[in-house]
């Protein structure tokens, strides 16, 4: 089976507000040396594992481009492992 | 002239949308089933508010990919006017009907609220009954309205006049303290190139009755009820 882990976050520019709360909540709490935050979300999508490497890229990279994230303020990461 | 309001699991202004719009307007107006997969004859689509698809993933993201959408999408090809309403814009958005993107509030509250909209542009079936430039009063209620656009689209939308409504004050200044989500230009509503296709936050359907404190909203419905 492949596993496909992602990882959706805003793209720089974006404002990201939860962030800056969760940023400045830390730093309230004494937590000084944190320089930058981002929230994004993870995904875990399994494929069948009769596809080949490159199809189940391809499939991933599809779903992430139309679905997944939205292209006009987020990025997204993928990794695509072999999983039992 | 007649009217079909989008009904996705979620929506809750689908009623309210149908309300104004027969019971108000005297307008004819039909639910368009969500799973439906295709469109009877309409002149106006309204893509109701609410919280579609409980608003998972993105909201909006998954109601455009409703088994009705493309059929509204080659409606909206062909001309057919639609208007989309709070999470009926941020379908529009996620349908790429609309350029740009509707992200959470800069202040991360949920805002019911009243808000002042200055009518930036008269010239349109949505909005010919209003004057140019009138200040109009609709409630807002949503935690995902911040509009956001990289600055040449936003350059584009000024140019083209392609923004309907700006968030204002009661004199018509459109300010940062009138702005109730850190929207771009203060923008509330948008207008695709052909300008058949509008999405707004606020809710006009609110505003159209005087036991709701404001009519204002009225205008757009009346707009497009005189509209060719």
């Amino acid at each position: 089976m492949w596993l496909a882990k992602i990882v959706v976050t805003y793209k720089k520019g974006i404002l990201d507000p939860e962030a800056k709360t969760i940023q400045h909540a830390l730093v309230t709490l004494g937590y000084q040396n944190i320089e930058g935050l981002e929230t994004g979300k993870y995904f875990e999508v399994r494929l069948k594992s009769d596809l080949k490497r490159n199809q189940a890229e391809k499939l991933i990279y599809e779903i992430c481009d139309r679905v997944l994230s939205n292209p006009v303020i987020q990025k997204y990461s993928v990794e695509l492992v072999e999983a039992e | 002239m007649k009217f079909g309001v989008v009904v996705f699991p979620g929506s809750n202004c689908d009623h309210d949308a149908y309300h104004v719009l027969k019971h108000v307007l005297g307008a004819r107006v039909e639910y368009i089933w969500h799973k439906d997969t295709t469109l009877r004859l309409f002149d106006v689509i309204v893509l109701p508010g609410g919280f579609s698809y409980g608003d998972y993933l993105r909201a909006g993201a998954v109601a455009r990919f409703a088994p009705i959408m493309p059929e509204i999408m080659h409606f909206a090809e062909k001309g057919g006017k639609v208007i989309g309403i709070c999470n009926g814009f941020q379908i529009l958005m996620e349908a790429g009907l609309l350029p740009g993107a509707l992200i959470p509030n800069d202040h991360m509250r949920f805002r019911c609220q009243e808000v002042y909209l200055k009518v930036t542009n008269n010239a349109t079936a949505f909005t010919r009954v209003y004057d140019a430039g009138q200040v109009i009063k609709m409630p807002i209620a949503h935690y995902c309205g911040q509009y956001f656009a990289e600055d040449d689209i936003l350059k584009q939308l000024q140019d083209q006049e392609r923004i309907a409504f700006q968030y204002c004050d009661s004199k018509g200044e459109i300010n940062a303290a009138a702005n109730p989500n850190g929207s771009k230009l203060n923008i509330a509503g948008i207008l695709n190139e052909e300008k058949n296709v509008l999405g707004m936050m606020p809710h006009p359907e609110r505003a159209a009755e005087s036991i709701l404190d404001s009519e204002d909203g009225l205008g757009i419905f009346k707009s497009l009820l005189g509209s060719d």
